[in-house]
C-alpha cells in the first residue's frame, strides 16, 4: 500500500483522528498551502525527474526551514532511491519525498517517543527551557490546563525571576487554569524557587509540577550553568527527576534552533521540543533536521491562542497537514 | 559544525585552484555554490540569496575576479561588497515630529521582544538624545504584558500610560498621545501586543491605531534568529502598515543573522537599532557593515575596537602605559583597568566579537566569571595602600587580614599576589620587546588580561 493510501486510510477509519488532523489542517492552513502548493507546482513543472527538479525540490525545502545539511541528505536518498525504483514519473517521486519525511520524523523509534512522560502514582516534574521569547510560560499554562482536564493536580512554579512581568504572567495562567503557583520576588534564585516547587508539590501530593525558567541565548555560559544547577536541585530532592526537559522552540526560528537544541541538551539533557507559533507561515521545518541529527522528539505543537491550542504532536498529522492538499487532489 | 564562515567554505576551492595560472568558470562557479550554501546556512531567505548570488556570478566571472592572483579572497571581497550594497549604510536616526509628542509604534509577532525594545528606546532617547519619553502599555492581550512594561518604566523612572487589560488598544493609543501633550513628554512610545501578521482583525487593529495617531515612526521589531519566514513577515507588516523601520533583536545571540538581509531586500527599510542583550542599556545603532561580516562569518573586530574606544580613557591609557614601561604598576592601577575592561561588557561579549575566537580550542568553552573578578577587586580593596603600592610589604598577618576583610581564602591571596607578580614581569618583557621596535611604539589598547 503507498504511504498515501494508508494515511488516508487512517484518517477516514478513525473517528477520532480525524479531529486531530482537522485541527492540524486548521493551524497550519497557511503552512501547507505554501509548502504543498509548491511541490505541487513543482511536479506539475516537470515532467521529468532530473537535476533541475532536484535543484527546485532542494529549494522549497530550504524555504521551509528544513535546513541546509539535512536537505542534502534528503535530496542523495532521493536521487538514489529514484535510480534504483527507477522512477522516471515526478508524480511518484512525490510520494517517495513523503515517505522519506516521515522517515527522518521517527526513524528506529517506535511512536511512543511522543508521549509525555508522566508517573501515575508518583509526582512527575518537567521542566521547560528555552531562548527568550518562544513561549514557555504561555505553554505552560495550556499544559496546566491539558493535565488539569485529565485529572491531575498540577504546580507551577515560577522560576523565571530574571524577565520583568513574567512571575505576573504565570500567575494569571495559574487563575485561569485554576493551579497553584509556587513564587519568590523578582530577582531571586531561580534553584531555590524550583526547590521549594519541589517541596511544595511534595507535601501537597501533586501529580505533577511544571518548572518554568527565565529565556536564556544559548550562549550565554553563566546562564546555561544556571539552567544546570536547577536540573541539579531538581535531581537531588527526586532521583529520577525531572521526568521530562521540555526544549520550546519557536517555528519561525531558523538555523540556530539546532544551536539551540545542541546546547540546551548539554546543559539539561533535553528530553523532547515543544515546536510553538505554528499557526503562522512558518513551516518549522527545522524540527527534522533536528529529529535527524540529535534525536530530539517534537512533543507538542502550539496552534494558536487559546487554552486549548496546545497538541500532542502526530507525526502522521503533521505530515498530513503538509500534504493534505496532495492528498486531496489524488 | 553547523556554522562554517564564507572564509572557511571557500577554503578548500582555493586550495584548489591556489596552483593554477588562471581560475576557470567552473571554479567560479564552485565558489559561487559555497557562497550560496554560507548565506543559506546564515538563513538568508533563498529568493534573496538566489538574486545575490546572481550578482556574485556576473562579477566574479568578469575580470575582477578570474584575473586576480588570490582569487578566492577576491571573491570574499567581492561577495562583501554586494551584501554591503544590499545593506544599505547605517541609519539610526529617529524621526521627530514638527508638533510634539513624536509618536513611535513597536509592532510586530509574538516575543520578538517589542515590550523590552520599547524600555530601551525610551532609554536610549533619554540617555543620548535627552528627551523625555512616556511608554505605553497597549498589549491588553498577553497576560501581564502591562506588568512588565510598568516594571520596566519602574526601573527607567519613566511615565507609562495604561488603561488595564480591558480598554480597547486604540482607545489607550489615543488616550495616551492626549496626555502626554498635556504632560509635555516629546515622545510617545506605543507598546502593541504581538500579533500573526496573518491574523487579520489584530493587523486592522494595528492600522486603526496608525489612522488615529499618526506615528512618526513604526518599527518592526525582528528577532534575529528568525529563518526563512522573515520574508513573509516583513512583507506583510510593511505593505499593511508602511513601517518606517526594523529593530533586530537577540543579535547577541550565536546566531548569523541574515534575517537581516532577507528584511532590508524585500521592505527596502533601513534596520536602525539592534538589541545586545537584555539589560535596559543594551540597544545600539545597527552597522549594516558589520552585519554583512557576521553573516558571513568574519567576527565583528568594528565593534570590538568601538567598544574599547568609548570605554577606555586614552589620557588614562597613556598614564598606564607608561607604568607599564618603568614596571611602577600597582594594585591600583590593576584595580583601574579592571575597571574599565568591565565597562566594554561581559568579558565573553568581548571574546565573541574576535574572529575565530570560537574556534580557538582554549578559547571556545572559556567562560570568564564575573564573580571571580569581582573577588579579585574584594581582595585588592582590603589592602591598605601602602599594600597596594608595595606587594613587598606582604605577609602572614597582612594576608591574613586581608582574606577577613575580603571574604575570601589566604590561599586566594596568595595566588593573587603571585599572578600579579607575573604580571608584572611579563609586562617588562612586552615593553622590553617594544624598545626593541624602534618607532612600533605600543598604539591604541592594551588588554591586560589577554
Amino acid at each position: 500500500m503507498s504511504f498515501f493510501k494508508k494515511l488516508k486510510e487512517k484518517f477516514s477509519t478513525n473517528e477520532q483522528e480525524t479531529d486531530v488532523s482537522e485541527k492540524y489542517k486548521e493551524g497550519m492552513a497557511k503552512t501547507r498551502g505554501s509548502f504543498s502548493s509548491k511541490i505541487n507546482d513543482l511536479v506539475a513543472r516537470y515532467r521529468k525527474v532530473d537535476e533541475d527538479f532536484f535543484e527546485d525540490l532542494e529549494e522549497i525545502l530550504i524555504s521551509s526551514d528544513v535546513g541546509v545539511a539535512t536537505v542534502m541528505e534528503l535530496i542523495d536518498e532521493l536521487k538514489m532511491e529514484v535510480k534504483r525504483q527507477n522512477i522516471k514519473d515526478s508524480q511518484k517521486v512525490k510520494e517517495v519525498i513523503s515517505e522519506k519525511l516521515v522517515e527522518i520524523y521517527y526513524g528506529d523509534d517506535d511512536e511512543a517517543v511522543e508521549e509525555l512522560n508522566v508517573q501515575e502514582d508518583q509526582l512527575s516534574v518537567i521542566l521547560f527551557v528555552g531562548v527568550n521569547g518562544v513561549g514557555k510560560t504561555t505553554t505552560i499554562g495550556k499544559m496546566a490546563h491539558k493535565l488539569k482536564e485529565e485529572g491531575k493536580k498540577v504546580i507551577l512554579a515560577a522560576g523565571d525571576t530574571f524577565r520583568a512581568g513574567a512571575i505576573e504572567q504565570l500567575e494569571v495562567w495559574g487563575e485561569r487554569v485554576g493551579v497553584e503557583v509556587i513564587k519568590h520576588n523578582a530577582g531571586s534564585d531561580p534553584a531555590a524557587v524550583i526547590y521549594d516547587g519541589v517541596q511544595a508539590a511534595k507535601s501537597r501530593k501533586a501529580d505533577v509540577l511544571l518548572c518554568d525558567t527565565a529565556g536564556r541565548l544559548q550562549n550565554k555560559v553563566n546562564l546555561m550553568n544556571e539552567l544546570s544547577k536547577v536540573k541539579r536541585v531538581i535531581e537531588r530532592e527526586i532521583p529520577e527527576a525531572p521526568h521530562e526537559v521540555l526544549l520550546v522552540l519557536d517555528a519561525t526560528t531558523g538555523q540556530n534552533a539546532m544551536s539551540q537544541a545542541k546546547t540546551f541538551s548539554e546543559a539539561t539533557d533535553v528530553s523532547g521540543i515543544v515546536l510553538t507559533k505554528l499557526d503562522g507561515t512558518a513551516k518549522g521545518g527545522i524540527v527534522l533536521a533536528i529529529r535527524n541529527e540529535l534525536n530530539i522528539p517534537v512533543k507538542f505543537v502550539g496552534l494558536g491562542e487559546k487554552v486549548t491550542d496546545l497538541q500532542q504532536f502526530d507525526a502522521h498529522a503533521f505530515v498530513y497537514g503538509l500534504f493534505a492538499d496532495m492528498l486531496e487532489a489524488e | 559544525m553547523a556554522f562554517e564562515g564564507l572564509s572557511d567554505r571557500l577554503q578548500s576551492t582555493i586550495k584548489k585552484i591556489k596552483g593554477k595560472g588562471k581560475v576557470s568558470e567552473q571554479d567560479v562557479k564552485e565558489m559561487t555554490r559555497e557562497v550560496r550554501l554560507a548565506l543559506l546556512e546564515a538563513d538568508v531567505n533563498f529568493k534573496v540569496v538566489k538574486d545575490f548570488v546572481k550578482r556574485v556570478k556576473e562579477r566574479a566571472v568578469g575580470q575582477e575576479v578570474m584575473e586576480s592572483l588570490t582569487p578566492g579572497q577576491q571573491v570574499i571581497k567581492v561577495v562583501k561588497e554586494e551584501l554591503q550594497a544590499l545593506m544599505g549604510g547605517e541609519q539610526s536616526k529617529i524621526a521627530v515630529a514638527d508638533k510634539p509628542p513624536t509618536v513611535i509604534m513597536m509592532v510586530g509577532l509574538q516575543g520578538a521582544g517589542k515590550t523590552t525594545t520599547t524600555g530601551k528606546l525610551a532609554n536610549l532617547l533619554r540617555k543620548k538624545y535627552n528627551r523625555n519619553p512616556m511608554l505605553v502599555a497597549a498589549d491588553v492581550y498577553r497576560p501581564a504584558a502591562i506588568n512588565q512594561l510598568e516594571t520596566i518604566g519602574k526601573q527607567l523612572s519613566m511615565p507609562v500610560f495604561s488603561l488595564g487589560t480591558e480598554a480597547n488598544p486604540v482607545d489607550i493609543a489615543n488616550q495616551a498621545v492626549a496626555q502626554a501633550k498635556e504632560e509635555h513628554h516629546d515622545y510617545v512610545i506605543i507598546d502593541t501586543a504581538g500579533r500573526l501578521h496573518v491574523d487579520n482583525d489584530l493587523m486592522d487593529e494595528l492600522q486603526q491605531i496608525k489612522a488615529d495617531v499618526n506615528p512618526n515612526e513604526i518599527f518592526l521589531v525582528v528577532d534575529a534568529m528568525t529563518g526563512q519566514d522573515a520574508v513573509n513577515v516583513a512583507e506583510s507588516f510593511n505593505e499593511q502598515l508602511d513601517i518606517t523601520g526594523v529593530v533586530l533583536t537577540k543579535l547577541d545571540g550565536d546566531t548569523r543573522g541574515g534575517a537581516a538581509l532577507s528584511i532590508k531586500a524585500v521592505t527596502e527599510k533601513p534596520i536602525k537599532f539592534a538589541g545586545m542583550g537584555e539589560k535596559l542599556d543594551e540597544l545600539e545603532a545597527f552597522h549594516p557593515e558589520r552585519m554583512a561580516s557576521r553573516i558571513l562569518g568574519m567576527g565583528d573586530v568594528l565593534s570590538l575596537i568601538e567598544k574599547a574606544q568609548d570605554n577606555v580613557d586614552e589620557k588614562k591609557a597613556k598614564e598606564l602605559e607608561e607604568k607599564m614601561r618603568s614596571a611602577s604598576f600597582t594594585f591600583d592601577d590593576f584595580l583601574e583597568q579592571m575597571g574599565q575592561v568591565r565597562n566594554m561588557g561581559p568579558l565573553e561579549d568581548l571574546l565573541g566579537m574576535l574572529p575565530g575566537a570560537n574556534k580557538m580550542k582554549g578559547l571556545k568553552n572559556v567562560q570568564i566569571d564575573e564573580k571571580q573578578i569581582s573577588h579579585v577587586e574584594a581582595i585588592i580593596q582590603s589592602m591598605t595602600k601602602q599594600e597596594r603600592q608595595d606587594p613587598s610589604l606582604m605577609n602572614a598577618s597582612r594576608k591574613k587580614r586581608i582574606a577577613k576583610g575580603s571574604g575570601r581564602s589566604v590561599s586566594e591571596v596568595n595566588r593573587l599576589l603571585k599572578q600579579f607578580e607575573e604580571m608584572k614581569k611579563m609586562m617588562k618583557q612586552m615593553t622590553n620587546m617594544q624598545k626593541g621596535k624602534k618607532g612600533k611604539k605600543g598604539k591604541g589598547i592594551n588588554f591586560p588580561f589577554m
